[in-house]
């Protein structure tokens, strides 16, 4: 089954840091003012994608 | 070697660093962001009380001063608390981005180092001190600390590093976009604050009146919203503002959860959002932040005079926070709990039930009327109010 992940599209994000404070696995990091997602540690949970007050991230499946 | 290292310049993290400062500690105070203040992330209100008691007001930070506050039913009834009896919750509403450079200021005039455009990236703990590797433009270093006051907000790394859980769950954190608006029609002498499962769930929307229009804005819970705040928000805006013209957009995340066990480990502090010291009712944080600050930093000085960074000497700081408002941060989440559950029907009936005439129009009042009506709510809050 291939790995599911979040994605960021990065034209909504408010780079507000809401998905970091949720996220128990790292897996994600507002550097200044971008959003980093580190895709080897997101378990694809979507906690983050509920909390996004722009609803700027998808759990997508991987695709490499 | 610094004696302490403030990640983070918003309210919390420079009256840390300023309190250091001014007791003799070398501190630096890093930002990520290249802009102290900015974005604001903030409705920007604070009661009068908790502003003086750190800060002298300064015009030029006040945006605007109001003298209470209009609550909505969800079906539209109005109740009007002037500010003595709001319980203290308005006052000011600040221009963050220059009340948040003034604290910047005050803390380097007592002496506090400031870089902004720097992350503080990584920290390793060794022999009793805490390396911090920073980031600036490309550029990395690293630096020695004693202390490390981790002031940075809702998306803490600080706390993740050093093994303080402080992860969010959805019921414990509230979503909230928010727009500056002008071309509104509104009191400016009034916070607005409107109520209701179908308006924003586990939230509210609020308006905060600035000397150029104001912030509309809104907070909901993900754990009981069925969309984005931000889509809520621009329902209502159509209804209410439909010539409303939208100047600015910030969206942030505030910390529901209520007292967390503890904001320390070894060589660190937690301050602020970062504690999760925002209050679980308003959404409050920047009064809280700013006590937390002090604290943090008196804390830092008793442990560089007595040498000890370990976080049972840090617990100290732990005891004043949460005797100062900790155990109203407790009883706020609690009561939010059961706020969150009562449906609009009984929240209009709550307001309905609230006298016209009634003299002293003061929450207490307010609240011993509604149990009169509703006997059965009291059974429910009767512990957390009295």
């Amino acid at each position: 089954m291939p790995k599911k992940v979040v994605k960021v599209d990065r034209f909504k994000c408010a780079y507000c840091g809401a998905c970091v404070s949720v996220c128990k696995f790292n897996a994600n990091e507002l550097i200044e003012t971008f959003l980093q997602i580190y895709e080897d540690r997101c378990t694809g949970c979507g906690i983050c994608v509920k909390v996004c007050p722009m609803g700027a991230l998808e759990v997508i499946k991987c695709t490499t | 070697m610094y004696d302490v290292v403030v990640v983070g310049a918003g309210p919390g993290g420079s009256i840390a660093a300023k309190t250091c400062a001014e007791n003799g500690l070398k501190v630096l105070l890093v930002e990520k962001r290249q802009e102290i203040g900015v974005p604001v992330r903030c409705a920007e209100g604070i009661s009068r009380d908790a502003l003086e008691r750190f800060v002298e007001p300064k015009k030029f930070f006040i945006s605007r001063e109001v003298v209470g506050a209009k609550i909505f039913a969800p079906d539209g009834t109005e109740i009007t608390l002037s500010e003595e009896r709001a319980g203290n919750e308005v006052g000011y509403v600040l221009e963050r981005k220059v009340f948040d450079r003034y604290l910047a200021k005050l803390a380097s005039k007592a002496g506090a180092e400031v870089l902004v455009k720097t992350t503080a990236y990584d920290f390793e703990r060794k022999d009793g001190i805490v390396k911090v590797k920073l980031r600036r433009m490309g550029e990395e270093w690293e630096v020695e600390t004693k202390l490390v006051i981790g002031a940075d907000g809702v998306e803490s790394r600080v706390a993740k590093f050093f093994g303080i859980d402080t992860t969010l769950k959805p019921d414990e954190i509230e979503s909230c976009v928010q727009y500056l608006m002008t071309n509104i029609d509104f009191d400016p002498d009034y916070c607005y604050f409107w109520l209701g499962k179908s308006i924003a769930p586990g939230g509210y929307i609020w308006l905060f009146p600035k000397r150029i229009g104001a912030n509309v804005g809104i907070g909901v819970m993900p754990s009981v919203a069925e969309r984005t705040p931000k889509e809520y928000l621009d329902d209502f805006v159509q209804e209410k503002f439909p010539e409303g013209r939208i100047v600015e957009l910030v969206a942030g995340a505030v910390p529901v959860c209520g007292e967390i066990k503890t904001a320390v480990a070894d060589n660190v502090m937690l301050v602020g959002d970062a504690a999760r010291h925002a209050d679980p009712i308003t959404g409050g944080g920047i009064a809280n932040a700013m006590k937390a600050g002090y604290y943090a930093g008196k804390v830092a000085v008793e442990a560089v005079e007595k040498n000890d960074f370990s976080a049972k000497f840090l617990k100290r700081y732990d005891k004043l926070w949460k005797e100062d408002f900790g155990k109203d941060l407790s009883k706020k989440r609690k009561l939010q709990q059961k706020l969150i559950k009562m449906d609009d029907e009984t929240l209009n009936k709550i307001f309905h039930s609230i006298p016209k005439n009634i003299k002293e129009l003061s929450v207490k009042a307010i609240v011993l009327e509604i149990f009169k009506k509703h006997p059965k709510l009291l059974w429910d809050v009767k512990d957390l109010i009295f």
